[in-house]
């Protein structure tokens, strides 16, 4: 598949980076040649300098054959018109456009076909607030995605010792929730998966992947540890873009302070925010977190676009008391570093944001991929087509398919029904299944299996 | 300093006022009641003043500046009423010129403070001409000007906030300043007629029911009665009282917006509105349950009643009374005299501090609050979620202060001059905030008669300084003003 992406930033490159390994033709386009230069030296992709809004540079980069165009760059109205010159003038099929401003997502006229004929828009910065406003509705979770539009959840959970399902084989898990169907559906010891059956036992400090639906995820968390108190006071460490999101959708119900060194951001801060407080500061400043009570802090969450801040300011928070520790981390060998060290949770923006993304370009009908264990596996959510002959999947019982090693079907939705997947339960068309896939080798078979045939095509 | 220039101005705004005496004449003309000849003279004398100064200065036509259009306003704010008081001295025997202009004055700032005593004697078409001034003096003369005349030009709108000055920055609501006078005068009228009716189909009669419109829209307390609303007695008429008082006490922009919309958001998101509400129905209540547990009134529903009246037309410094609250303990008395100094709205036809200005001091002292507990926080102080700038908090805490310093100033120049203490307070307080009556010898059952010239004049000045806000009457007093 041949791809162009506008925009070399963070987004881009992790894009790119993904894309490149998937075997696909890729173009970046930036302005900047320094970024560019970097990108090329990593990856194998070709690169063009110049604005991605202008036809010229657009024909440059390939755009006349292009099967897919992500426009990613920093700045909204270019994504926009870059998709808008692309759809009307380069028949380009697919068009993914980074829209941040939420007036443009307002009015679905703007991005549609009369507007800028954008397929697809995504907001990294939203998902990353989505992401972290989950990490404080449960304290718990490592991690809490949600498929089906939310009507299945998959958590992941460190099991600690002293937890109800410690030391028990996962049998044992039915007659703990006789009312609940959940499924372990990955286990991870160390760096190693574990594909977990009826009598694998989960040791303390296991990453434990839970699927349920959505409304039973907090008893089942209940199962799996101990639960913490839950979160009251939230110091948010970064006004930026995501600081500010994270900080207006936690105001009201959560006790919010935004540290902001920048005066004039500041000040746009305290006109968005109500009752959040804004203060004024390094959010590596000892003396403000000590005279901000950062000891009382239920979590602190660090954001800046700062990696060595964000590590620094986290480490210091969580000597400083504060209980649990969350800090955005871009390069991956730090995210690494540091994950179950003394940060309690890492995020990598990149791997967190690009699979929406991701969906729209993979085979088959597959509505949300979401990166797991810094890329290393994958949860996606497909959607069966077909019969029974023309597709490897549909009219068969989950234990009639051939799935590589690692991957586990974990749920099937139907219509608004949830149904955990059991050796015995067969898949229909138009089901939306869950699939968890702990070595992303495996990933283009499954890909494969969930393709309808071609004479169905 | 262009002084010739806004002579020109103002005499056209003096031959806009001059025709606003035909209605008086003509009422006087219908129900011939006496006054007919006093309007046709005081008609003339000020359309032919007007016609000279305009002849004389017909060759220094241009646009005003700033400067100019604070200069313009203390003007018509001082002629205006000179030529106001002809109709009262021709056809009210022994009333002294002092006097006469007290009572243009406190009619065209809609005080409501008055020195004539049998009001009920009076020619009614001499009522409906104190009911007059204080309706086109509550929404501005200026404004109106601006609206009908097309005389202002590009310094129209600089001569607008000069005569309705708000802590905010000015949002024009049409892009014509014009259309914008004309729009709130629209609002203005509407309600005004509304008004009218539901007095008379609450019971007035025609005449009192039109005087009582004006004097209620315009929130000045004049009555064509020396008992008030004590007259009638009467819970319906004080009920549309109490209703059309607080309607215009909101801000008109905020009626303005309402009506060409049609809906009532701008109400619900107006921060100053609300809040009003909330403390005029607090205080009602408070000063109701204090009448009735000192047992002045035997039953909560009678404190209830004349609570509700008297706090509303003394917090939106109208100035009615349906009984002498003079009477009551002083804490009730001296609440009400409170809440004339803030409650109105700006942009209302209510005077004092300002709801907004109380607001946003409100908010600075949390702000200094939270800022003891946390040294580093970025708080700007907010209304309905728009962050004010450090500069307009600073201009605020200014008016407070002079504002303050006009009340003792005020007061103590009163009470130089002879008056007890209560009665010079209360007098400063009622002048400087346009509200009427005071306490003591100017309480609701007398009148401003008993004062010497000196006071008089001091109260003159005052109603002038609280209805333009202080500034745009303080400022032409500054040596920097007439500096070139």
């Amino acid at each position: 598949m041949k791809v162009v992406i506008l925009g070399a930033g963070q987004v881009g490159g992790s894009v790119a980076e993904s894309l490149v390994s998937e075997q696909n033709d890729i173009t970046v386009v930036d302005l900047e040649p320094q970024r560019l230069r970097t990108l090329q030296e990593r990856l194998d992709l070709r690169t063009v300098i110049g604005s991605g809004a202008h036809p010229s540079v657009l024909t440059e980069a390939g755009i006349e054959d292009a099967d897919l165009l992500v426009a990613v760059t920093q700045s909204d109205e270019t994504n926009l018109v870059a998709c808008r010159i692309a759809a009307r003038m380069f028949n380009v099929p697919r068009r993914i456009a980074r829209v941040r401003a939420t007036d443009y997502l307002a009015n679905e006229r703007v991005l549609g076909e009369e507007g800028f004929d954008v397929d697809l828009s995504i907001c990294p910065e939203q998902v990353l607030t989505d992401y972290i406003v989950k990490l404080v509705e449960f304290p718990e979770a490592l991690q809490v995605l949600d498929f089906a539009g939310g009507k299945v959840s998959l958590v992941a959970v460190r099991a600690y010792s002293g937890g109800p399902l410690v030391g028990h084989p996962l049998k044992d898990l039915r007659p703990h929730m006789p009312r609940i169907d959940a499924r372990i559906v990955a286990i991870f010891r160390g760096d190693r998966a574990i594909v977990p059956d009826g009598d694998t036992v989960i040791e303390a400090g296991d990453e434990v992947f839970c699927l349920a639906a959505s409304e039973h995820i907090r008893e089942v968390m209940r199962e799996l540890r101990r639960m913490d108190r839950p979160v009251k006071r939230v110091m948010i460490g970064g006004g930026g873009n995501i600081g500010l999101r994270l900080a207006m959708a936690l105001e009201g119900r959560y006790s919010v302070r935004v540290i902001e060194h920048d005066k004039g951001r500041c000040e746009l801060l305290a006109a968005r925010l109500g009752e959040a407080l804004v203060l004024n500061g390094d959010t590596t400043d000892e003396e403000l977190l000590e005279d901000e009570n950062i000891g009382e802090m239920d979590l602190f969450v660090a954001v800046t676009n700062d990696d060595e801040n964000n590590i620094m300011s986290s480490l210091l928070a969580k000597r400083m008391g504060a209980r649990r520790v969350v800090s955005l981390i871009n390069r991956r060998s730090y995210v690494d570093l540091l994950q179950s060290g003394q940060i309690d949770i890492a995020i990598s923006p990149a791997q967190a944001t690009i699979g929406t993304l991701l969906a729209h370009v993979r085979r088959g009908d597959v509505v949300a991929v979401h990166s797991l264990r810094r890329g290393a596996a994958e949860a996606l959510e497909a959607v069966v087509h077909g019969d029974r002959e023309s597709c490897r999947v549909t009219d068969r019982r989950v234990d009639e398919l051939d799935v590589p090693p690692g991957t586990t079907i974990g749920a099937v939705v139907r219509g608004d029904k949830v149904i955990m997947a059991h050796h015995d339960t067969v898949i229909r068309a138009e089901d939306h299944v869950i699939v968890f896939v702990a070595d992303k080798k495996n990933l283009p078979r499954v890909e494969r299996m969930f393709q309808v045939g071609v004479r169905f095509m | 300093m262009r002084f010739v220039a806004v002579v020109n101005v103002l005499s056209r705004v003096l031959l806009l006022f001059a025709v606003s005496m035909l209605l008086p004449w003509g009422i006087s003309f219908l129900l011939g009641d006496g006054a007919r000849a006093a309007f046709g003279w005081s008609l003339a004398a000020t359309f032919g003043a007007a016609l000279l100064l305009w002849l004389a200065t017909l060759r220094e036509r241009r646009e005003l500046q700033v400067r100019d259009g604070f200069l313009l306003v203390a003007l018509v704010w001082t002629v205006l009423p000179a030529f106001a008081t002809l109709p009262l001295l021709l056809s009210i025997q022994g009333l002294s010129f002092t006097d006469a202009y007290f009572e243009a004055v406190s009619g065209l700032t809609a005080s409501g403070a008055t020195v004539l005593a049998g009001l009920d004697q009076l020619p009614p078409s001499i009522n409906i001409w104190r009911g007059l001034m204080i309706w086109l003096g509550g929404m501005g003369v200026i404004v109106l000007a601006v609206a009908i005349l097309p005389l202002l030009g590009v310094g129209g709108s600089q001569l607008f906030k000069a005569e309705t000055p708000t802590p905010m920055k000015d949002t024009k609501l049409t892009p014509r300043i014009a259309e914008t006078a004309k729009g709130l005068w629209l609002v203005y009228v509407g309600f005004t007629l509304a008004c009218i009716l539901a007095y008379w189909l609450a019971g007035m009669t025609p005449i009192d029911a039109l005087m009582h419109g004006f004097t209620t829209m315009g929130l000045g307390g004049f009555s064509t009665h020396d008992a008030s609303y004590a007259h009638w007695n009467s819970p319906a008429i004080e009920a549309v009282a109490i209703v059309f008082m607080v309607i215009a006490a909101i801000n008109f922009a905020t009626h303005f917006l309402a009506w060409r919309r049609v809906s009532s958001r701008p109400y619900r998101r107006d921060p100053e509105a609300k809040a009003m509400l909330l403390v005029l129905v607090l205080s009602v209540l408070l000063v109701a349950g204090y009448l009735f547990l000192t047992g002045v009134y035997d039953e909560f529903g009678t404190a209830l009643r004349y609570a509700a009246f008297n706090v509303v037309s003394l917090a939106t410094t109208t100035g009615y009374a349906n009984t002498d609250y003079g009477q009551w303990p002083i804490f009730a008395p001296l609440v009400m005299l409170f809440l004339s100094s803030f409650v109105s709205c700006s942009g209302s036809t209510g005077s004092g501090m300002k709801m907004i200005r109380a607001q946003i001091l409100f908010k600075q002292i949390f702000r200094e609050l939270l800022r003891t507990i946390h040294p580093r926080i970025y708080n700007p102080v907010k209304l309905s979620a728009i962050p004010l700038s450090n500069a307009t908090v600073f201009a605020v805490l200014a008016y407070l202060f002079m504002y303050t310093s006009s009340v003792v100033v005020l007061t103590l120049l009163l009470t130089a001059s002879g008056l007890d203490v209560i009665s010079g307070f209360s007098a400063a307080v009622a002048s400087l905030n346009n509200t009427g009556p005071g306490l003591g010898e100017v309480g609701p059952a007398t009148t401003y008669a008993n004062l010497t010239d000196t006071q008089t004049w001091i109260c003159s000045f005052a109603m002038l300084l609280g209805r333009l806000e202080l500034l745009t009457l303080l400022v032409v007093f500054t040596p920097a003003f007439w500096r070139k």
